[in-house]
């Protein structure tokens, strides 16, 4: 018997899951802001269905209900991709060690 | 592009954003993480556009929609001042929410569009799949909205709580699920459109009972939300690199909320469920009786730090408030100035969201190997000369290790009162969110000083 490849995600999705937990026990208490940061930039690569909805969606017309709600997705995730990395860099950039002392 | 090629590239970036994460582990490989992060985007967004291979019209528009939505962003990242990241990072999960609101929306409509089957007709799986992400992807929308609105004091930070409150939480839940079981044999599209109104519904219920000292659990909470809204979408649309970001992120919030509610010796249901309200009460009234304090000014605390020879700073939401964190590191550059050595202590839930106040400090170009967290810390309390409390409260409060009666006992606090004197900035001697006295107040060897703490701060250094 064949397997469903719904199983194959679904062992993506609980190993990830595991990933996920060892990775962020190991990130720096100091660094928990850029992190919520972060995932919040990642977490808009939900841009790809978005982009499908938009593109793909009704024959020839551009602005079809279905891709309309597509294009409004993609706003909303380009405000967080751009946002989310930007601001994570902007911060990242400020954490310094002491300066060597002379 | 080939399917499979596609999908081994969703991977790839999948396993980028792992190394995003990844790079975190230390303030030096972070900036290479976010890169990684970065790429990884712009490897899914790719693959996306040649997946699709229509080059068309449409395509120009999504680059439009792409730029206009980039661009909005990328001047928030900019202008944000440090002080308001916790509103932008609960502005943006809403966002992420109603992003997957909207994606789930078009498959519903158009299903053609991802194989997933025709109108009235989808795919069992991917039309429960698409529910679990809609639904969830509306709680995180309006809750986010809502701790948006508590943050920035549009709305209220106090609870607000009613009669039943917790019976019509689980009946919604209840209902979302009803709704999803009919909607499966159904295909009715109004149900579909129930089942994201009553989930916006539940996203405002769950987070107005929650108070503002809160929030970093509930901004945790809904980062959580975000990654399984996206994980929902993303088996969906059957898309590696989704599920596995989804999955991230998810238990990435899942894991600060609970240090979050690990810092506060809080269940995580006692905060969702509306925590401090209620049980407090009588502290409250009990501890109106008056106590004596001793109060100084700017000229005492600096003669008192220039006699300290190590000095540990506790700062807190109120410094945030007062934007008091770079008149706090131009103290400290004086004190140093005079050898005096000087660290920083932070609780885990000092601020309104996880790592907060380090942050802050990195805003005002303190080094980051001064700052450090509470275990690491709090044996050098003993051996410190004066503790510098600015704009914390609850948080160093020996009534939770002393009194099993207060509502915050057993709560890990800093042990500030091991320290030979006390200087405590303060505007009243008001109690702090848990709504109790801080016994810290009325200690021998503390010194308040009622000011704002950066006017405060500043005098210090002028009088150092």
């Amino acid at each position: 018997m064949e397997i469903d490849p719904f199983i194959f995600r679904l062992s993506i999705f609980i190993l990830s899951i595991f990933v996920g937990y060892y990775v962020v026990w190991s990130v720096t208490p100091s660094l928990h802001t850029p992190l919520m940061s972060v995932t919040n930039a990642i977490s808009s690569v939900i841009i790809v269905g978005a982009i499908i909805a938009a593109i793909s969606g009704g024959d020839g017309i551009i602005f079809s209900s279905s891709s309309l709600f597509g294009f409004l997705a993609i706003i909303l995730a380009a405000v967080n991709i751009f946002g989310g990395f930007l601001v994570t860099q902007r911060m990242l950039a400020m954490y310094k060690k002491k300066k060597k002392e002379k | 592009m080939s399917a499979n090629l596609s999908a081994i590239l969703y991977l790839v970036s999948g396993v980028l954003f792992i190394l995003a994460l990844r790079g975190l582990s230390s303030p030096e490989t972070s900036r290479q993480g976010n890169l990684f992060g970065i790429i990884g985007m712009l490897i899914a967004v790719t693959v996306t556009f040649l997946s699709v291979g229509n080059f068309s019209l449409g395509f120009i528009y999504v680059l439009i929609f792409l730029a206009i939505g980039g661009s909005i962003g990328a001047f928030i990242a900019y202008r944000i001042p440090m002080t308001a990241m916790p509103e932008l990072v609960a502005g943006f999960h809403s966002l992420v929410g109603l992003a997957a609101v909207f994606v789930a929306i078009s498959a519903f409509i158009n299903p053609a569009a991802f194989n997933l089957g025709t109108p009235g007709n989808i795919k069992l799986a991917s039309l429960i799949e698409m529910a679990i992400g809609a639904a969830v992807g509306a709680i995180t929308f309006s809750g986010s909205v809502i701790a948006f609105l508590k943050l920035q004091g549009i709305m209220s930070g106090a609870p607000i709580t009613f009669k039943g409150q917790h019976l019509v939480n689980a009946s919604l839940l209840v209902l979302i699920v009803i709704i999803t079981v009919y909607l499966s044999s159904t295909q009715s599209s109004n149900l579909f459109w129930i089942l994201i109104a009553v989930s916006f519904l539940i996203g405002f219920l769950i987070i107005i009972p929650i108070g503002g000292a809160d929030m970093p659990v509930v901004i945790s909470m809904l980062n959580s939300y975000s990654g399984w809204a996206a994980a929902g979408i993303g088996f969906t649309l059957e898309n590696t690199a989704l599920i596995i970001t989804g999955a991230l992120v998810g238990s990435s919030g899942a894991i600060l909320s609970y240090i979050m509610c690990k810092g506060m010796n809080r269940s995580f249901f006692n905060v969702i469920l509306g925590g401090f309200g209620a049980t407090d009460q009588k502290t409250r009234d009990q501890s109106k009786e008056q106590r004596p304090v001793k109060s100084g000014n700017a000229e005492d605390a600096a003669f008192l730090m220039k006699n300290a020879s190590s000095v540990v700073i506790v700062p807190g939401y109120g410094m945030a408030v007062a934007q008091a964190q770079h008149a706090l590191r131009e103290m400290v550059d004086t004190l140093k100035k005079n050898d005096i050595k000087v660290s920083y202590a932070i609780h885990p839930v000092a601020g309104r969201m996880p790592g907060h106040m380090n942050v802050l400090l990195a805003e005002a170009n303190v080094p980051y190997d001064e700052v450090f967290e509470l275990d690491e810390i709090n044996n050098d309390f003993a051996n410190a000369d004066v503790a510098f409390v600015i704009g914390a409260n609850d948080v160093t409060n020996p009534v939770a290790k002393t009194d099993p009666q207060s509502p915050i006992y057993g709560m890990p606090v800093l042990d500030v009162e091991k320290c030979k004197s006390v200087l405590f900035v303060k505007r009243s001697l008001s109690p702090g969110y848990a709504g109790i006295d801080n016994d810290l107040f009325y200690k021998e060897n503390t010194l308040m000083l009622f000011a704002d703490a950066k006017k405060m701060t500043e005098d210090i250094t002028k009088n150092l």
